[in-house]
């Protein structure tokens, strides 16, 4: 018994040595990096949102545009290439990222250490969002505890429903979907609507909401990562230099600016805030 | 902490995960979640059964009118769907009802959403009593109605003292059937945010993950409460069982 497990242990070893033998053949045919073949086909192909305005969003000619895109445009002028937008959603993002439809994504992705194990996320952080509350300005809050006791709105399931009625002492209300939400804030069935606050940007666009704001500082924000395939550091490497300079000059707050956001994100302002200081 | 407490968040930690039982702000939710759940049954029971038997009189009314709007009454409420009704009264009725305006220059309703949630569950109950109820009506005799007549009683007091009290007996088996489903549409309530025992529930376990536990929750206690109810609804027709009635 103990002797035939033994040559079954090398057999099992000497098959395994071979395949990677074969593997370490054929891989080494091809060994171009990422940012090889892009400088080679002269093109960054970029995944982003094309359904979350103002971050990615499509015109009526149906260009797609928003920060996220200008920020793609940017990357690849600094690479001296074209470049190509391909639009993802938060259910395929990763697997067009791994299977090498994309070579950089900047889609509106949380960086959490689960995805960090899928995908290589190029640090520094570019944004991040929390939750906010979106109020009539004639309320004139200037704190959360403004709220306190207030009936306000909400999303059924939120991760920060409890949160903010355990911190601030919220009254919320919440609701299956966006829209019911939105209904009952406009017919006066609470006083302000509890939501991501990227999101609540997208709605302060619209006339509707003209007599409505964000005032208060968004809670909990979460960074924002952009990605690229497991193991491309020469392409991260990149990527990081950008973003490292865009700090520097403002890029995204300029670009919140041009895309109609009333808030500057304060992860931004402090990032800026801290590259001018060196 | 007590030992009570103490002894569920142990039971937590080895995998069953029952939070109203031992962490405050989802205990001081869940108990209120169930005292509305309570608190709305009552009162769409009571209301309902009212509506069913009114309804049920103006039906078997010599008035047109009066037989024509408990029709269409029946019709409208009894043939759609009642989460469509809620949303219905509490999204777009509301706003044709007068508003006040508040310090910040929103128009308030008048009612919130329990009222609407009340008022729209009795109407879609009270729809199936007013057939329940008829179908006992017209189970009494015609001749109970001429003897009572010939004595004296006017229509109105021969309803209520007569024909009435011999129809809830006949009928209160599909009552009972009526209420116990009445109790269990209250769940449609969290649609407009009433924060009832299901929309509690959704909220602990959308913050906790333990679906399976508060699952089980649900269904006991609902269980519990219909149970209540079927109790009381046997005793109710136990004790008013007439002898000769309906055998």
């Amino acid at each position: 018994m103990k002797r035939e497990k033994h040559i079954m242990d090398r057999r099992v070893i000497l098959a395994g040595v071979a395949a990677a033998a074969l593997i370490g053949l054929g891989g080494g045919q091809s060994q171009a990096d990422d940012l090889q073949q892009i400088m080679q086909k002269g093109t960054l192909t970029v995944g982003v949102k094309a359904d979350y305005p103002p971050f990615g969003f499509r015109q009526a000619n149906g260009d797609i545009v928003g920060i996220e895109p200008d920020m793609a445009r940017d990357l690849a002028k600094r690479l001296g290439v074209k470049i190509a937008l391909v639009p993802v959603v938060a259910s395929n993002r990763i697997q067009f990222l791994q299977q090498g439809r994309i070579d950089v994504m900047i889609a509106t992705m949380n960086y959490t250490a689960e995805r960090a194990k899928q995908v290589q996320f190029v640090p520094p952080n570019y944004y991040a969002s929390g939750y906010n509350v979106m109020i009539p300005k004639a309320m004139k809050a200037t704190s959360w505890d403004a709220l306190k006791g207030k009936t306000v709105c909400a999303i059924q399931g939120s991760f920060y429903n409890r949160g903010a009625s355990e911190k601030y002492g919220l009254q919320l209300s919440a609701f299956a979907g966006v829209a019911e939400a939105l209904t009952a804030l406009k017919q006066g069935r609470c006083v302000g609507f509890l939501y991501d606050d990227t999101a609540i940007e997208g709605q302060l666009l619209k006339s509707e909401w003209s007599s409505y704001d964000m005032p208060l500082p968004s809670q909990d924000a979460e960074p924002w990562g952009i990605s690229v395939k497991k193991g491309e550091d020469k392409l991260a490497a990149k990527v990081h230099d950008a973003i490292v300079d865009w700090n520097k000059t403002g890029f995204i707050l300029k670009l919140e600016t041009k895309y109609g956001i009333k808030h500057h994100s304060d992860f931004v302002v402090k990032a800026h805030d801290a590259a001018k200081k060196g | 902490m007590n030992g009570f407490a103490s002894f569920f968040q142990h039971l937590a930690a080895s995998g069953i995960d029952l939070p109203y039982l031992y962490d405050s702000f989802d205990a001081a939710r869940f108990w209120h979640g169930l005292l509305l759940t309570i608190e709305l049954s009552v009162v769409t029971i009571a209301a309902s059964t009212l509506i069913g038997i009114i309804g049920a009189w103006m039906q078997a009314s010599r008035v047109a009118v009066a037989r024509g709007i408990a029709n269409v009454y029946v019709e409208m409420f009894r043939n759609t769907p009642p989460l469509v009704q809620i949303y219905f009264f509490y999204f777009g009725m509301s706003t044709l009802l007068p508003t006040v305006q508040n310090a910040y220059g929103q128009h308030l309703p008048l009612l919130g959403g329990f009222a609407w949630a009340a008022l729209s569950l009795s109407l879609y109950a009270g729809s199936f009593s007013v057939e329940i109820f008829r179908s006992g009506i017209e189970a009494i005799p015609n001749a109970t109605s001429e003897a009572a007549e010939s004595l004296g009683f006017t229509r109105i007091k021969a309803y209520q003292h007569i024909i009435l009290p011999l129809a809830i007996r006949i009928c209160l088996p599909a009552l009972t059937n009526n209420l116990v489903n009445l109790i269990k549409t209250t769940t449609l309530a969290y649609a407009i945010a009433v924060p009832e025992l299901l929309y509690v529930s959704g909220q602990i376990w959308s913050d906790r993950g333990n679906v399976p536990e508060m699952m089980v929750t649900l269904l006991v206690i609902y269980l519990v409460l219909v149970g209540i109810l079927v109790a009381f609804m046997r005793g109710l027709e136990r004790a008013l069982k007439k002898p000769g009635l309906g055998t």
